[in-house]
Parts: structure tokens; C-alpha cells; sequence
């Protein structure tokens, strides 16, 4: 046997847990017992899937569609819902424009209907909530982050959260009425009167890595490219090691 | 599989380029890597061949250009569901590093690497044959860095998660070890014709 290669790195990104290999492989059918509108682009649909193995916050999972003549389309969407054993989860849905998927989660879906999900997948962007939390988002990507916001209150954890949001106006903010103290928001395109509107920036970044927990905190970021990119660079800038960043980008 | 009421779906793409469960990205190139984008700059990328070869080696970006020029004109597909058709991407194919390195005949798969310590394992069978390619040019153009410029890894065979970027090197095994995602539960192969997305499928 050759040795175990460890290349130097300063990209240590393990895995946060182990992922179960059925939950992964077994496409379930879960049926859709809630919708909730959001903001004018996203709404919240609430699926019943009894067998569902639970997750923690920060995962994905893969759901299908599937057509009369048995064209298939699936796509991965985050969870947003904390883990809670309710045998139900929550997805957060923006209406992509000709999005074949989340268009008929907008306006054709009601409650009563079935689609295939298999999950929870990928254990890179979770938080078991052990580890202080620095949570970058913008747009749908604050879907993963409130999982982690959530399960922090759910379970009354003492650990070190904040979160960083930004969107294009407050209307726009997913979750808006159930962020609290935790959270800092952007806006991009327009806010009320007296609140500044602009890119995220170095000093939004800056009081939060100023108050450094004991052990240093693990940075999620989420949104599309453009967003990852740049919230990246503003941690790396900021000091935060890069090798405590993890990134998922919207595609 | 139960049929979704109400459900039609796009336009039917009848593209036999098309592996099951994908749809075409067309002008889209999403970005997917889950680590800061590094500030590598070509004069300090290199890329090494070591483990079960004859000859380990090194190359930095002026003696990696020194070897013959190939090109891949083709299709690539990503786990998360898109693929994109009719890509170019200009390189040197892997089998000119191996032809320099010389794998042992005990080597039998390969662990890649990046400047950014991201990994992903590949069977070595799937990096010769010149179906793999150390490639530094999209459509002509110098490869972006969020693409993984300035080289990366094509593999395009397989899901694009096996195509590392920034490609640092690669390190012959005799034996399977999991890289970054197949840790985290995706497939060791990862055939896109197969659906081999997950440990399991």
C-alpha cells in the first residue's frame, strides 16, 4: 500500500458530519401541506415526508418532478427549516424566471400534491451548532442560514451567532418578521428613509469579526456567484482564515 | 416514480449529448466551488505528478506550455443537474505529464489536488487515453479564476466535481481515496451517463 497523501493545504474544509448513503440514494415521496408567501418572489413550501431521516441545518436535498410522459426535472434546494423531527421540512422557493421546477412550485403546486425528494445530502455546509456561526447571505441564500438560525433558538444554544443579510429592498427580505437581534440587513436597491442603501462592505463585515468568540468562528456564506465572491473576499480581507469559510453558491 | 399533477416541464430537448436527469445550461456557467476563490497568479501556479511514477515532476506555467497543445471540444456535465454543450477548452492533455512521469504498473487510481488543498479521487484509467486535460484557455480566452484559472483539471467524461481547479497536482495510488465531495457522500466515479451522483447510486 502506498501512504495516505495529505497534500499542504490551507483549505481544511472537512465534512462537518457523516452523510447517510441510503437517505442519499432513496428517492421518498413527500406530500406539500403548506404554503406560505414570503415576498413577492419567494414563498415557503411546508412538504410532510414521514420517513424523512432528519438533517442538520445548513444541508440540501435533491426533489424531482416528474411529467405525464415521464420527462424527469430535478433540481437541489437547502432546507430551511430546522431540524425538529416533526417528520416535515421546509423549503424556501424563489421564482426563477422560465424556472421549470420552482414555476410549478408557484403556480400550479397546492397543498395535497406529491413530489420525490431524497436526503438530506452533502454534510460540508452543515452546522451541528456546535461551533461559534458567522452566516453571510443574500437573497434566497439566507434559505440555508435561517435553518442554522432557527435550530440556534429552537435549541436555545449558547454558542455565538450573527448573521449578515442582504437584499435588494425589505420587501424583498425573505423571513423578514422572524429576524431578531442576530441578524444585520442590507439593502441593495432601496430601503426606508434614513437607512443607507448599498452594497455589503467591509464595514458591515468588520464589527463582526471584531468580536472574535473563544475558537474563532466558522463563516457560512450562500447566494449566487457574484455574492460568494464578494462576501468571500470581504472575510479574507476582514482576517477571517480561509480555510473557515465555506461557500455555497446558488447555480 | 409518481407523475407530479400538473406537471409539464420545458420543451422536450431530444439531445442524445444529454445524460439522464440533466438539462442544458445553454449560456450559463454556474460556479459552484465551495472554498474562497484563490489570487493565484500564473507565474506562481505549478502543478506536480508524484506517487506510484518513476520519475516524480514539477512544472510551472512556462515548462507546462513547453509540451504539445490539445484541445477539448465537447460537452461537460455537473452533478447538480446542468450540462453545457460545445465548449472549448485549450491545454496539454494529462497524457503528455504522464508520458514524462511514468506510472508504475501497481498505480491504479489518483487522488487530484489544488492550490487550494480541495482533492477528488479518479480511477487513473479515467486520466489516459486523452480523455483528461491540464487546461488553461475557455473559448480562447485565458480560464477565469473562478473557473479555476489559471489551469485546472478537465475530466469531462465525468461529473465536472472530478475536474479539480486550480490544479496543483496529482498523486498515483494503489488504491481508491476519497477526495473533498466524495467524502461528503458523493459517487468515487461519478459516470454522468450512469447517474452516479451519490455513494450509492
Amino acid at each position: 500500500m502506498t501512504e495516505t497523501t495529505t497534500p499542504a493545504t490551507r483549505f481544511a474544509v472537512p465534512g462537518r458530519i457523516a452523510v447517510n448513503a441510503e437517505a442519499a440514494t432513496v428517492w421518498q415521496t413527500a406530500t406539500l401541506t403548506e404554503i406560505r408567501r414570503e415576498t413577492p418572489h419567494a414563498a415557503t413550501f411546508r412538504l410532510a415526508v414521514p420517513r424523512w431521516p432528519g438533517h442538520l441545518p445548513g444541508q440540501h436535498l435533491m426533489l424531482r418532478l416528474i411529467a405525464a410522459d415521464g420527462y424527469v426535472a430535478q433540481r437541489h434546494y437547502s432546507i430551511a427549516s430546522a431540524p425538529d423531527g416533526s417528520g416535515h421540512i421546509e423549503l424556501t422557493l424563489d421564482r426563477v424566471p422560465d424556472g421549470e421546477v420552482s414555476g410549478w412550485f408557484h403556480t400550479v403546486a397546492r397543498p395535497g400534491d406529491t413530489v420525490e425528494v431524497r436526503g438530506p445530502l452533502s454534510g460540508f455546509f452543515a452546522w451541528p451548532g456546535d461551533r461559534p456561526a458567522l452566516l453571510l447571505g443574500a437573497g434566497s441564500g439566507v434559505v440555508p442560514l435561517m435553518s442554522m438560525v432557527r435550530h440556534h433558538r429552537a435549541r436555545g444554544l449558547a454558542v455565538p451567532l450573527r448573521m449578515l443579510v442582504s437584499a435588494r429592498s425589505p420587501e424583498e427580505l425573505i423571513y423578514a418578521a422572524e429576524l431578531g437581534g442576530e441578524t444585520t440587513t442590507v439593502f441593495t436597491r432601496s430601503a426606508p428613509p434614513g437607512t443607507p442603501v448599498g452594497r455589503m462592505t467591509a464595514a458591515h463585515v468588520a464589527p463582526l469579526l471584531a468580536e472574535q468568540p473563544i475558537g474563532g468562528w466558522e463563516a457560512y456564506v450562500c447566494g449566487s456567484n457574484g455574492f460568494a465572491e464578494h462576501a468571500s473576499r470581504l472575510l479574507v480581507a476582514a482576517g477571517q482564515p480561509v480555510e473557515r469559510i465555506r461557500i455555497e453558491r446558488f447555480g | 416514480m409518481n407523475v407530479t399533477r400538473g406537471f409539464t416541464g420545458r420543451a422536450r430537448v431530444h439531445n442524445p449529448g444529454l445524460p439522464p436527469g440533466q438539462y442544458d445550461a445553454r449560456d450559463d456557467w454556474p460556479v459552484l466551488s465551495a472554498e474562497v476563490t484563490p489570487d493565484l497568479a500564473a507565474t506562481d501556479w505549478s502543478f506536480r505528478i508524484d506517487g506510484l511514477v518513476e520519475r516524480p515532476h514539477t512544472w510551472d506555467w512556462e515548462a507546462a506550455h513547453q509540451l504539445p497543445a490539445s484541445a477539448y471540444d465537447g460537452d461537460i456535465h455537473c452533478v447538480t443537474g446542468w450540462s453545457k454543450f460545445g465548449v472549448r477548452f485549450g491545454g496539454v492533455s494529462l497524457d503528455a505529464f504522464l508520458a514524462m512521469v511514468r506510472p508504475q504498473v501497481s498505480a491504479t487510481h489518483a487522488l487530484a489536488y489544488s492550490h487550494t488543498g480541495y482533492t477528488t479521487n479518479l480511477p487513473l484509467a479515467d486520466l489516459t487515453g486523452g480523455r483528461a486535460w491540464i487546461a488553461w484557455e475557455y473559448d480562447g480566452a485565458p480560464l477565469p479564476p473562478e473557473h479555476g484559472g489559471p489551469a485546472r483539471l478537465l475530466v469531462p467524461h465525468l461529473y465536472f466535481w472530478k475536474s479539480a481547479k486550480w490544479i496543483a497536482g496529482i498523486t498515483l495510488l494503489d488504491h481508491d481515496e476519497p477526495g473533498f465531495w466524495e467524502q461528503n457522500g458523493y459517487h468515487a466515479r461519478g459516470n454522468p451517463w450512469e447517474e452516479q451522483r451519490y455513494s450509492g447510486d
